[in-house]
């Protein structure tokens, strides 16, 4: 058997290839944290036949590689990047190309024209303004100024309102009205009414206005569009984790396939350190599993022929040949990535508070601008000035204070807590957890560091034990080995998969693992330990356990005064779970799959609770998802982190609280610019109204309330930085 | 008052020129990696490095 072609990966599928025969790869590279990680692999990269160039990307941590025309093997780059110690796989072109953030870069686009033209158009609104008292600047000159004003404002406004009128006029030939509708009408109405106010040489041109208000809504658009683009990558780095090549069996030959060419009943063959790509179920080998990613728990698994695999799961020890018995898309991960997908729009279909506001602002403003028209015309205005002055209700009332109101608010929020260490994801994130009444924890990483640890072990045992620790993979023997520091290891290593590790130390033949494996009758059974001995010698336990986090008690007790309900739901076994509760005093439930998490987050929803979701794991990565709010610890798997709304950093557990009290204090601050706003607009639309307003006083109403909210927004700040 | 006419395009234009120059850096993928860009200015050999530029 030629072992060579055995495990030929065919990996040209991942490759997209341009006309001349160059082809482009990405990978996702996890672990590049800085310029030494981008110099090392581009290097190690470049150095390789057949690659014309690479180029990493820290941001997104995507590794992009171009390709020149001869069959480069894309296996050799994973391999490459993979030797300097990153995980790295391979990322489906077409997923590529829908990563390409069009959207985002047109509203960029628009919003720097928006820009552009706001900040140009007043060269000449300014003078025109001083116009207005009687000054030098008056009649021609004034109609020029205008229309230099337009010459810059309208194509501005046209090219920067595009998002508006296109959303705007998709919305109306389905026969709704969204909040586009209006938006597009108020910039529209007020070109037009300035046109024919320059062109009947009339002192009042709101060219300026048009422009400006797009520019401040823009700002607002494209805050938003980033939530929903982090949400959107969260879901394609979960199905990027599956591993992309199968090692499938035809008899005897091993061949590498793309994971979604697996068909039910394919024998698959798993190596070590392999992640298992599909559900099935173990036909023969032994080996550990490490279901932390799926399940949360603590403890590995020992299977063998005939236990059931899980797709995620990570192979520890031994060789294992698996039957599938579901396709990539059936798959658990799959599941989890759909639910996630599921929680994401549940969420998008939150109400923000800016939305309410605006439905309640849309329909009164523009009833008075209506009226303003139809009763000054009625009244013997006129038609034209009665036009003028329904545009100046539009204008003056526009919603830029009510844009701001919110998102400054936020900003502000945001930066405080990033000073703290908590990182905010979005703004509707911080309005979701103020509203927060309950609040889950899962257990492994979350309430606890997330690590066994050794306990109660005499220093002199643990450096006994240490060679033949050093040796081992399995996650307590590290423990050991890491307690132990560095120092020899053991030889003539012989690992038994689900058992333990037998060598040599010092000549004497030496036995670690289970209980029985060492030759002690099982005594405590417990998940939890190590036995340690020399043949025909003493044996001796290690007891490891997950150490709850410092403040976690002084935290949940904090909850509880801030009239939260707290809860605990877990993967692991229910011994150590309940320890934990029992100690806190808090209701429990053990053992939950990733759908029974997400299942009971449902639960709770459908009681009326507002949910925060505290959690780690990948198994969690779905209740974070749908859960009201949510929030990750920076250590959780890059796919929890991009699931929740906030992710903190460091170790201490009272991030969550000082989260919700900051979240809580922002909310008050935007209730606080809304009340502003509406009285502004109870002020400013009726002067409007009865022809009390020129370009001038528009133009300082509308910044003037911008800046009030803005002062209001940093009070909190300010009040901060005098302590 | 005529010298605005020369002096007022002359201000649009420059205004224009900052706009080009910000939709050429959006075109040129400058604010594709902003974490990376941060890093690799620290090093002389980072730069040496061919950039990929993003391929619609």
């Amino acid at each position: 058997m030629s072992q060579s072609l055995a495990v030929a990966r065919d990996l040209e599928a991942f490759v997209r290839r341009d006309a001349a025969g160059r082809g482009r790869l990405e990978l996702l590279v996890n672990g590049a944290r800085c310029a030494g990680c981008i110099g090392k692999i581009e290097k190690a990269v470049q150095a390789l036949p057949g690659v014309d160039g690479a180029r990493l990307n820290l941001t997104t941590g995507k590794l992009a590689v171009e390709l020149d025309r001869s069959a480069a093997d894309p296996d050799r780059v994973v391999q490459a990047v993979e030797g300097l110690g990153y995980r790295a796989c391979l990322f489906d072109p077409a997923e590529a190309v829908a990563a390409q953030d069009r959207e985002g870069r047109e509203l960029a686009v628009a919003l720097g024209v928006a820009g552009f033209g706001a900040g140009n158009v007043m060269m000449f609104t300014v003078p025109a303004w001083a116009g207005l008292f009687g000054q030098e600047l008056n009649g021609s000159t004034l109609t020029v100024m205008y229309w230099m004003a337009a010459l810059v404002a309208t194509p501005c406004a046209l090219f920067a309102g595009q998002t508006f009128f296109r959303s705007a006029w998709a919305s109306l030939r389905r026969g709704k009205a969204n909040m586009d509708v209006p938006i597009s009408i108020g910039v529209l109405l007020t070109l037009v009414v300035s046109f024919s106010e320059t062109l009947l040489h009339g002192r009042h041109a709101y060219f300026d206005a048009a422009v400006t208000l797009l520019f401040l809504l823009l700002i607002g658009r494209y805050l938003d569009h980033r939530l929903r683009a982090n949400a959107r990558s969260a879901a394609r780095d979960l199905l990027a984790l599956q591993s992309p090549v199968v090692m499938r069996l035809d008899g005897d030959v091993e061949q590498g396939v793309p994971v979604a060419e697996v068909r039910v009943g394919d024998r698959l063959s798993l190596s070590p350190g392999d992640r298992v790509p599909v559900d099935g179920t173990v036909e023969s080998g032994v080996s550990e599993l490490d279901n932390a990613l799926i399940t949360g728990e603590t403890a590995v698994v020992t299977v063998a022929a005939g236990s059931a695999l899980h797709a995620g799961a990570l192979n520890l020890t031994g060789r294992l040949v698996m039957r599938a018995t579901a396709v990539s898309e059936d798959s658990t991960l799959s599941a989890i990535a759909r639910l996630m997908e599921a929680g994401a729009q549940s969420r998008s279909a939150y109400v923000r508070l800016a939305d309410k506001a605006a439905a309640l602002y849309v329909p009164i403003v523009h009833t008075a601008a209506a009226l303003t028209f139809v009763g000054g015309w009625a009244l013997g205005l006129g038609p034209r000035e009665a036009l003028l002055r329904a545009a100046a209700v539009l204008i003056v009332t526009c919603p830029c204070a009510l844009g701001l109101a919110v998102p400054a608010v936020q900003v502000a929020a945001s930066s405080r807590l990033f000073r703290k260490g908590v990182l905010v994801k979005s703004g509707a994130a911080l309005e979701r957890l103020a509203e927060v009444d309950h609040v889950v924890f899962d257990k492994t990483g979350v309430l606890t560091q997330g690590q066994p640890r050794l306990i109660e072990a005499s220093p002199h045992l643990v450096a006994i034990a240490a060679p033949l620790a050093r040796a081992s993979r399995h996650p307590l023997a590290r423990a050991l080995a890491a307690s132990a520091g560095i120092g020899l290891v053991a030889h003539d290593c012989v690992e038994t998969a689900g058992q333990g590790i037998e060598g040599m130390i010092d000549g004497r033949r030496a036995r670690l693992g289970r209980a029985a494996f060492v030759g002690v009758a099982s005594g405590g059974g417990s998940e939890t330990e190590l036995w340690f001995g020399f043949d025909s010698d003493v044996k001796v336990r290690f007891a490891f356990e997950d150490q709850p986090r410092a403040d976690m008690a002084e935290t949940v007790a904090e909850l509880r005064r801030m009239g939260l309900g707290v809860e605990i739901l877990s993967g692991d076994l229910a011994a150590p779970v309940q320890r934990i509760a029992d100690s806190l005093g808090v209701a429990w439930q053990a053992g939950l799959t990733p759908f029974d998490k997400s299942a009971a987050i449902d639960r709770l929803k459908a009681e009326g609770r507002k949910v925060l979701m505290v959690g780690d794991g990948l198994n969690d990565a779905a209740a974070l998802a749908r859960a009201h709010a949510s929030m990750a610890p920076g250590a959780a798997v890059d796919v929890a982190q991009n699931a929740a709304d906030l992710v903190f950093t460091g170790t201490e557990l009272g991030a969550v609280t000082r989260a919700i009290r900051v979240a809580r204090t922002a909310r008050q601050r935007a209730l606080e610019n809304f009340a502003f706003s509406a009285l502004y607009n109870l002020v400013a639309g009726p002067a409007a109204m009865f022809g009390l307003i020129n370009p001038f006083i528009a133009a300082l109403a509308m910044s003037g309330s911008s800046i009030v909210v803005l002062l209001n927004a940093i009070r909190p700040e300010l009040a901060w930085r005098r302590k | 008052m005529n010298i605005l006419l020369f002096l007022a395009p002359v201000s649009v234009a420059l205004g224009g020129l900052g706009l080009a120059a910000f939709l050429w850096t959006m075109r040129a993928g400058q604010y594709e990696d902003p974490r990376g860009d941060a890093e690799r200015i620290l090093y002389d050999h980072l730069e040496d490095l061919p950039p990929v530029a993003p391929r619609d």
